[in-house]
């Protein structure tokens, strides 16, 4: 490598090694990101990116191995050292105060005392400039994860960094926000930026990044130009071996076949000023088919999921039907009690206890539905059998982890969502409803995911999945609706749905929360 | 140059679990070392009668034990309340009431006798202590006040009603117009556990029970299950099916409950009588036993004894040493000080950074090339 080439480099990694105990997340690590330049790092779930990326924000310490950032040598002790030298960072798992405001949120990371509503005006400006608009007055707390990782990426590109890295970004977004997204990000780097870039979609890499360095367990397996590979390629440097594709056998007999799920005139008024209200909504689910249901971030799927669930109640009891039966007054176990299962969009603190065994967590679900063979005489916990049970559940979805029975936070995304799925799938509900159920997934965890609700639904149960990812309605379901502003659409038949028709049900062409709140107000 | 950094661990340290409440032990000894010394005091002289001194003899364990009963009492069941992330602050009121309510038996009916006496006053003072947290509770489940001031509150409420009971319509007529009540008869008297070595009563067995009892809810029972995932991640609880005003009654009763049971032992059997004042502060500084204990019954047991042995060290330093008895108050104030600050380093570790690290050095050229 001559001293040319060495002078393009922003950011150069030699042999940054870091070990967990007798793990090796990063086994001798070389990067370099060239300026101007998106690269992509792909990788399965704990093949050591996250890792990585954290080492070069400093908020891990390498055990061993070199950081050049413009050619000299640097150690990255902390994030805000990170940002001094220019590397700004979305995270996957967003870093945000759910009680503070967005403006708030950016002010708190900044950190240079200039007024609230400076900021607010600032980071509108900028979030409407790169087409990512944000009304910096809303709640995180309110705000879905579209619109929370809109306020980490403008909250980033106020720090006006050098390297911007992204951890699976579009993982939340519809076609079109990736689309707006990508369109930032090629404006960025003719700016002169650089973009260090996780992802797990092949596709997307292929059409924006310049340069790939692919991850395999803690190790470089190669570097590469995406555009002259393959998807399959890709994925196969990725994976070790081919994806298995989702199958999917078309549904026999829906419409005679017993609806399990019915949603009748379902409304709700909205619980914050934030939230959406729900209009009446109608659906069936019947026996043996997927329903999709499309949206974009923000547009009542997260209150329609808690309605359906049972985490609030409804007053109107014929509003949900599970099985034929009333079911809109229970509570989520009463639900539960009926065959239902749920699988929410949030993996740590809704659907898993973070500090909490794997074990303990599988009784979060299902203490009543298995309260038999879990609990026994006097409520006490037969410790056994959930362990037992955990084992059988990371048996069957193969979720990696460190430990036999680790707390569900030592986890990747991925596999907690693997292991997640796979407590409900293991009681063999008849109605299974799960929201977002393979957001941050790795392309073979994803793939796994997909096809068991498949095989779910096929072997007698009526699934519906609530997403805003595409490209993995259209792969599993049978029909697809969609939401906007509170409001189902009829589904449409698989069959005659195409990306067009979906994506102008969707509405509008500039999503977003800035625009409800203007509408109602 | 050198300043300290809180580095967040990946996981939490089982080693700084076990060792904080020693190293807060440690650190207190130390502080403590300095305020005799400030005192005028040889610190090894005042350690001495401060800690050995109250446990050279067995009569003096009894002392120890009839201390630490309501502070276990107390404290394991406000591990429940803490560990649910419910702020119960009241135990002092929650004691005093259990104290009133179980005294009602032999102050109202002295006549009463039998074995059945005892058995209804303990139960009683339970009540009573249950029904007075249930107060906060309600006001939390059904208006989400703060339970932290309004249990705090009550705590005043309580004392006043006692101390007006006492000089009012339940003082001894035959009393010489002292605050207090009649002397209990026999039958309402809690039994000494071994009369011939010392005073201790049943108060400390109580207390041992309700240890083991509240181990088993918290870590082999659904409840305690239900306990631990509402006050981690209420969300979780939530989408568990978990009620979370059930949980405030339950953990409020609970430790309401528990501390009325310590209330009533206390006053029949240390006291045998209503007084103005039954207690040196054991609710509060039930509060100090529960976090110097993790939060764990067994080791609310061990803080409790700790607790209790300040207690005695205060007393015995102000009549050896005519040091104000409230060096007691500071100990337990430090202890807890300590105890919070070193429980940092079960989620954190300290990290050293020297300024003239290169680090910090290459940061002012990249911003002037900014």
């Amino acid at each position: 490598m001559s001293a040319n080439q060495d002078d393009a480099n922003l950011l150069e990694v030699r042999g940054l090694t870091k070990t967990f105990g007798t793990l090796t997340a990063c086994d001798h690590i070389d990067l370099t990101v060239a300026k101007g330049e998106i690269h992509a790092l792909l990788g399965e779930n704990g093949a050591g990116k996250s890792t990585l990326v954290k080492m070069l924000f400093g908020t891990l310490e390498p055990n061993s191995g070199e950081i050049f950032w413009n050619g000299q040598a640097v150690t990255i002790t902390n994030p805000g050292f990170a940002k001094k030298l220019g590397i700004g960072m979305v995270f996957q798992h967003f870093s945000l105060f759910e009680a503070l405001t967005a403006a708030e949120n950016i002010a708190l990371s900044l950190d240079d005392g200039s007024p609230i509503s400076t900021i607010a005006a600032k980071a509108r400006a900028l979030s409407y400039s790169y087409g990512l608009p944000l009304d910096p007055q809303s709640l995180v707390g309110d705000l879905s994860v579209g619109e929370r990782q809109r306020i980490e990426i403008i909250r980033c590109l106020l720090q006006t960094p050098q390297l911007i890295i992204l951890d699976e970004p579009t993982s939340v977004l519809t076609p079109q926000e990736a689309d707006k997204l990508f369109e930032t990000l090629e404006r960025l780097r003719s700016e002169g930026k650089s973009i260090l870039y996780i992802s797990h979609r092949l596709e997307e890499v292929k059409r924006i990044c310049d340069r790939a360095t692919v991850l395999r367990h803690g190790k470089v397996v190669g570097h590469c130009n995406p555009r002259k590979e393959t998807a399959a390629s890709l994925a196969r440097m990725m994976v070790g071996n081919d994806v298995q594709a989702v199958v999917r056998a078309p549904a026999q007999g829906i419409e005679t076949a017993q609806p399990l799920l019915e949603i009748r005139a379902l409304s709700r008024k909205p619980a914050t000023p934030f939230s959406i209200p729900l209009r009446n909504i109608n659906l069936t689910v019947r026996a043996g088919e997927v329903i999709g249901i499309a949206g974009v971030a923000g547009n009542g799927q997260g209150e329609f999921f808690e309605s359906v669930s049972g985490e609030v109640p409804q007053q109107d009891a014929a509003s949900v039907r599970i099985r034929g039966k009333d079911a809109g007054g229970l509570s989520i176990t009463g639900r539960r009690l009926m065959g239902a299962a749920f699988v929410p969009e949030e993996r740590l603190g809704h659907g898993a206890a973070p500090r909490m065994k794997l074990s303990e967590n599988l009784l979060l679900s299902r203490h009543a539905t298995d309260g038999k063979v879990f609990v026994g005489a006097g409520g006490m916990v037969k410790s056994d059998a959930i362990y037992a049970a955990a084992q059988r559940i990371i048996k069957a979805m193969d979720v990696r982890k460190s430990a036999p029975d680790p707390e569900a936070a030592a986890l990747s995304g991925g596999n907690l969502q693997k292991f997640i799925v796979g407590r409900e799938l293991d009681r063999r509900p008849s109605v299974m409803v799960v929201n977002q159920p393979t957001w941050g997934v790795d392309a073979g965890a994803a793939a796994h995911i997909r096809q068991t609700l498949i095989e779910l639904a096929r072997s007698g149960s009526a699934v519906l999945v609530i997403s805003q990812d595409l490209d993995e309605l259209f792969e599993i379901s049978d029909a697809i609706a969609v939401m906007h502003n509170g409001e189902l659409s009829k589904p449409l038949p698989i069959a005659e749905a195409t990306f067009e028709r979906i994506g102008l049900l969707m509405g509008g062409a500039e999503p977003g929360h800035a625009e409800h709140a203007l509408e109602t107000s | 140059m050198m300043r300290l950094e809180l580095v967040k661990r990946p996981q939490r340290s089982m080693l700084f679990s076990a060792l904080s409440p020693f190293i807060a032990f440690a650190l207190t000894i130390i502080a403590g070392a300095i305020l005799f010394a400030l005192l005028g005091v040889n610190p090894l002289m005042a350690f001495q009668i401060y800690f050995l001194e109250p446990v050279s003899q067995v009569w003096q364990l009894h002392e120890l034990a009839i201390k630490a009963a309501p502070l276990i009492l107390i404290g394991v069941g406000l591990s429940v309340c803490y560990r649910a992330n419910i702020w119960n602050i009241g135990a002092e009121g929650q004691f005093i009431l259990g104290g009133i309510v179980g005294s009602s038996i032999p102050v109202l009916f002295p006549q009463f006798e039998g074995p059945l006496v005892l058995p209804l006053m303990l139960l009683f003072g339970m009540v009573g202590g249950a029904a007075y947290a249930a107060i906060p509770a309600l006001l939390k489940a059904r208006f989400n006040t703060n339970e932290i001031l309004t249990s705090l509150m009550l705590v005043y409420v309580a004392q006043l009603f006692l101390d007006w009971l006492v000089r009012g319509p339940w003082r001894d007529p035959k009393g010489f117009n002292f605050p207090q009540t009649i002397q209990f008869n026999d039958s309402a008297i809690l039994p000494e556990l071994m009369p011939a070595s010392g005073r201790a009563n049943w108060g400390f067995v109580f207390a041992l029970v309700a240890a083991v009892l509240v181990w088993i809810l918290m870590s082999r029972m659904l409840k305690g299950f239900e306990v631990r995932v509402l006050g981690s991640s209420p969300r979780a609880g939530r989408f568990a099916g978990f009620g979370i005003n059930r949980m405030v009654f339950f953990a409020f009763m609970l430790s309401g409950a528990l501390a009325g049971l310590a209330g009533i032992s206390e006053v029949s059997g240390a006291i045998g009588q209503l007084q103005p004042v039954i207690s040196p502060g054991y609710g509060f500084a039930a509060i100090i036993v529960a976090f110097l204990g993790r939060l764990n019954p067994l080791g609310i047991v061990a803080a409790g004894l700790v607790l209790a042995l300040t207690y005695l060290g205060g007393e015995a330093v102000q009549s050896a040493l005519g040091i104000s008895d409230k060096v007691a108050r500071v100990f337990q104030g430090m202890l807890l000080f300590f105890v919070l600050g070193c429980d940092t380093l079960i989620h954190y570790r300290i990290r050293l950074i020297g300024l003239a690290a290169p680090t910090l050095e290459s940061a002012p050229k990249l911003e002037e090339a900014h």
